[in-house]
């Protein structure tokens, strides 16, 4: 039952095949059997598929975002749960400030961020160094699952710690078998959803991957500057899948819809 | 609360913090102050970075170097245009998205903002199959018996994908405000004879009006910064800040150079956002009397 008139669902239905048409278009074109960009008329192949994964560069900076990104988004929950603990549960002073520099990453350009950590990496001589890339995105995804645990842990009903505290069970316990489980659904929701940003980031790695670390975007952005063929269709759309896959499981996890435009 | 609780308290908060504080200082607040230094560095094309020698000389060119001008008008307008694209695109469909039932809804807003999780490189080069020489934009227009047109490498292609990439951050805000919309304002409206218009102008839009203008500014900030779309779509020749600050530092390697746009363009960038929090807090305080 809808209070749309034809006109507005006319706009609405535009709006959504343009939100979707590059998308579509980037999944159909990878299944060409041609050589030149073009729709797939009479036959789907997977020549393209095939040639993607006999690229070495292309196979080692899947490898490279894959590996990166679960590292930085298990060190970023690592590192926003206690902080997030921290501001919904102590009052002490400079708190709101901590809540506002831990969440500023949003606001800064990634680009910024990309060319202040090349010249701090340059300066103590780790540019291209995996480990510290690892850290950079750590930094660019700490505010995403901070604010997802923030979500979930503020408004948390505390009686139950209580009453474990009062039973005398210890701190680490406490948080083991009380307070984890109840915010549970905004860890792991704001991990993945730190997973897919790490996943995705190009304009800070551009900045501080070498040829060795390269990321998977960092590899399809210099490639697209060069040149355009069939083949970059392809693992773009391996990379629509397996966002998809991430989405799905962030669904269920946490609810897409919540992460998208909060709570309803 | 007690003094000594207070005291518990807080080194519990300062403990908890600490590992997200440590990661901050190192790779935040440091890189940033080290970058404003160097932007203030003496270069020279055969001897490299001076780091004892300062000079405001790459903050003066910014100025008055009619190159880096037609770059920031260049960003300007795109970035504006780009962002009064996704406020009549925007606000509209966020509108008939609210209006809409109960399984179609969610349907349509995860499917309209779940583009915002893809990869900005695939979604650009989504757009470069669609708007390339002989893309399906072109054989469209070819099969209506137009002329083909050249629009990829042009500022068209880069507003259509940056329109593409932001409407999301749109939608979103206006969204938020639009589900505190209370129904039963527009429905005594109605009642009271006002037409359909009147209910939007008078009742609606003035409700939804944060929510726009906070989606106005994330736009606009994030065109302004954005990188990957111009890098693809604009080709070498319609250059905005983000790809000029990536030549002088991977091309030119006058990083200094690249260090003063990139402190001008942050500058700009929190300036935005805020006056937007100053605003906000002016609004919600006359609210309150």
């Amino acid at each position: 039952m809808s209070k749309n008139g034809p006109f507005a669902l006319l706009f609405h239905t535009l709006v959504v095949v343009f939100m979707l048409a590059p998308l579509v278009v980037v999944c159909l074109v990878a299944f060409t059997p041609e050589n030149t960009l073009s729709l797939p008329t009479t036959e789907f192949s997977l020549r393209w598929f095939r040639a993607v994964f006999e690229r070495a560069d292309f196979v080692d900076a899947f490898y490279n975002s894959l590996i990166l990104a679960f590292c930085a988004a298990s060190l970023a929950t690592l590192i926003a749960v206690p902080a997030a603990l921290a501001i919904t549960r102590f009052e002490f002073p400079g708190r709101d400030f901590f809540n506002g520099l831990f969440l500023s990453p949003i606001i800064i350009p990634h680009l910024v961020l990309g060319v202040a950590l090349l010249r701090l990496f340059a300066l103590m001589g780790v540019n291209g160094s995996f480990a510290w890339l690892i850290f950079a995105h750590v930094l660019v995804i700490t505010p995403y699952v901070l604010r997802l645990v923030l979500a979930s842990a503020i408004g948390l009903d505390r009686s139950a710690e209580h009453a474990a505290q009062s039973l005398g069970a210890g701190r680490f316990t406490l948080f083991r078998q009380i307070t984890l489980p109840m915010i549970l659904p905004g860890v792991a929701g704001g991990w993945l959803l730190a997973f897919i940003n790490s996943f995705d980031e190009v304009t800070l790695s551009i900045f501080v991957t070498s040829p060795a670390t390269q990321t998977l975007p960092v590899r399809m952005y210099v490639y697209a500057t060069e040149s355009i063929d069939p083949m970059m269709a392809a693992v773009s759309a391996l990379v629509i899948a397996l966002t998809a896959l991430t989405m799905i499981l962030l669904d269920r996890v946490y609810g897409l819809d919540r992460v998208l435009v909060g709570k309803q | 609360m007690s003094t000594l609780v207070a005291v518990r308290q807080g080194r519990q908060g300062y403990l908890l913090s600490a590992p997200a504080l440590a990661l901050y200082v190192c790779l935040l607040v440091i890189p940033l102050l080290l970058t404003l230094v160097l932007s203030f560095n003496v270069f020279d094309y055969s001897s490299g970075i001076n780091g004892d020698a300062y000079t405001v000389d790459h903050y003066s060119s910014l100025l008055g170097d009619p190159y880096f001008y037609e770059i920031f008008l260049r960003t300007f307008w795109i970035s504006a245009l780009t962002t009064l694209l996704c406020v009549v695109i925007g606000v509209p469909e966020a509108y008939i998205l609210s209006r809409m039932g109960a399984p179609w809804r969610s349907i349509f807003l995860i499917l309209i903002l779940t583009p915002l999780l893809i990869s900005v490189v695939v979604r650009a080069f989504g757009w470069s199959l669609l708007l390339g020489a002989d893309g399906l934009v072109n054989q469209t227009l070819q099969a209506f018996g137009g002329s083909p047109m050249k629009l990829l490498y042009t500022p068209f292609a880069v507003v259509i994908a940056l329109v593409h990439v932001m409407l999301p951050f749109m939608i979103i805000p206006v969204w938020t405000s639009l589900q505190k919309l209370d129904p039963a304002a527009e429905q005594a409206a109605m009642s009271l004879g006002a037409s359909h218009f009147t209910v939007m102008r008078q009742v609606v839009l003035p409700q939804i009006m944060p929510g726009v203008l906070s989606g106005t500014l994330i736009v606009f900030g994030l065109a302004a910064s954005s990188f990957a779309i111009p890098g693809l779509l604009g080709g070498r020749r319609i250059k905005m800040v983000a790809t000029l600050i990536y030549d002088q530092y991977l091309s030119e390697l006058n990083w200094p150079m690249g260090a003063a746009i990139a402190v001008a363009l942050l500058l700009l960038n929190l300036l935005i956002m805020l006056s937007w929090n100053r605003m906000i807090e002016g609004r919600y305080k006359k609210s309150l009397g």
